[in-house]
């Protein structure tokens, strides 16, 4: 195995530093190239599920905040998926979904549901009572009631169960190699035992997690701005 | 041995962890209850030794940390940072860096192991409300006997939620154990070439039980450690703890 992953890396230049799998910022700068595509494939292992599993957990959580009594069972069952490991996950998925995107794209989902589905939960149900009440007194309806008042007033909680669902896709995509779907892990796994290697393909992972986490905190600054207000 | 066919990949799955067969390449033979007991054992090994030593670390600093209420700042972050690592990055980061071999794996897993359960026996630590606390003092008690016997009971469920978190990612992430020579129950998933598709998922199958059963085992813990008082609080199990005022919270917070 290990000598095999050796000769996998047929565009290692002849310096001792790469020979020695050393640290060589010269072959990261002649190809860092390489790690182009798998990173764009990693952002799309990313979003894709986030985005999906933002949708079903979004609905379940709204749907949950309206009959209490879903909230038990939607959680064991996110829950259990969240408990599955994902190697396994990747490998129970393949006998029906094949190798590639989509079973990548199904276990990555199942993985964002718990999460977000709690944050939303929890920021609806830390809406004030007296906020509540003073909407309905205006007259709002139900419906207003949720769009206008309580998921504005959950959106800090919201977007932290977001940023927490997308940094852990970023780190969990890296296995995704395992269900054949490339991206950054595929990097890792094709020479494990390179430095060089190592520190872009898993620099590239932590840097991609850290942006996209400051991109949703911008999002989260933007709409709400009364906490911006509040605070100072 | 055809009493599973119909169930295709799976079938062949379950018969790969019962009963031994000829390796993909033909010569060697793999799988069966002896080899997935000896692959189970050592799973198990490297991460017991791993939540042993994480657990060793971070509930005592935790507690600490609650009870002087600092360091807020390393608890919450340390979790933030964990995440963002993935778990292949930093085994293959070790791997380059400091070799191969058991220690080194354990010490991957130790890392992982740490942010839940550092952040949540500060958070459990520090979310006692200070009104008992108040009362511990007034009874005399010292800062140790505050922590042992107030902070320490009170915290129990949160420290046990974060410790069955890190465990569930340990069991998870032993899984890639194989890539620094450490034979867990990953090998047949990294190593299709020898087990075949099926002794993949047989081993994924197996890795997906052991999981499952840990979560719940420590879930059941957790319940039997956490007090009767919160018990009374929860009233009923609707989740909703009346124990630390959440009306006086709200108003602190707005």
């Amino acid at each position: 195995m290990l000598l095999l992953a050796q000769l996998q890396t047929p565009d290692r230049s002849d310096s001792g530093c790469v020979q020695n799998d050393g640290f060589c910022p010269s072959w990261i700068f002649d190809n860092f190239d390489r790690y182009v595509d798998p990173f764009f494939q990693h952002i799309v292992l990313t979003i894709v599920p986030v985005v999906i599993g933002f949708a079903i957990s979004f609905g379940l959580a709204v749907l949950a905040h309206r009959r209490q009594w879903l909230t038990g069972p939607i959680t064991g069952v996110t829950g259990f998926l969240y408990t599955i490991p994902s190697l396994a996950f990747f490998f129970l998925l393949q006998p029906i979904t094949g190798r590639g995107y989509t079973t990548a794209f199904i276990a990555l989902t199942c993985y964002t549901l718990l999460i977000i589905f709690r944050n939303v939960t929890t920021g609806l149900g830390g809406v004030p009572v007296e906020a509540k009440d003073a909407a309905r007194g205006m007259g709002l309806t139900d419906r207003q009631l949720l769009w206008r008042v309580e998921l504005p007033l959950a959106m800090p909680e919201i977007l932290a169960g977001l940023r927490i669902a997308t940094t852990t896709t970023v780190g969990l995509a890296a296995l995704a190699v395992f269900a054949g779907a490339g991206g950054l892990g595929a990097e890792l796994d094709a020479d494990y035992q390179f430095k060089s290697n190592v520190v872009v393909a898993g620099g590239l992972a932590v840097l991609l997690a850290a942006a996209l986490d400051v991109i949703i905190l911008a999002v989260q600054r933007a709409v709400t701005p009364w906490q911006r207000a509040r605070a100072t | 041995m055809t009493t599973l066919a119909f169930l295709g990949d799976f079938g062949g799955a379950v018969e790969f962890i019962f009963r031994q067969r000829d390796s993909v390449g033909g010569g060697v033979q793999v799988g069966g209850l002896g080899e997935i007991g000896d692959l189970l054992g050592e799973h198990l090994l490297v991460s017991l030794a791993a939540m042993a030593i994480a657990c060793a670390v971070a509930i005592p600093l935790g507690l600490y940390l609650g009870h002087v209420g600092r360091g807020e700042f390393i608890a919450i972050t340390v979790s933030n940072v964990g995440r963002a690592v993935p778990a292949l990055a930093l085994l293959a980061f070790f791997i380059a860096f400091l070799g191969i071999g058991f220690k080194n794996v354990t010490a991957v897993l130790v890392l992982l192991a740490l942010p839940p359960i550092l952040t949540n026996t500060y958070v459990g630590a520090r979310g006692v409300d200070s009104e008992v606390v108040d009362a511990a003092r007034g009874m005399g008690m010292n800062g140790a006997q505050i922590v042992r016997r107030v902070r320490v009971p009170l915290a129990l469920p949160t420290i046990f939620a974060g410790v069955r978190t890190s465990a569930v990612s340990v069991l998870a992430t032993a899984t890639i154990a194989p890539l620094a020579n450490v034979q867990t129950l990953g090998e047949p998933i990294i190593n299709p070439q020898t087990y075949g598709f099926q002794g993949g998922l047989g081993a994924a199958i197996v890795i997906g039980v052991v999981t499952i059963t840990a979560d719940a085992g420590i879930g059941i813990a957790q319940r039997a450690v956490t007090p009767k008082g919160i018990k009374l609080a929860q009233g009923g199990g609707r989740g909703r703890m009346r124990l630390s005022l959440p009306t006086r919270r709200r108003e602190a917070a707005t």
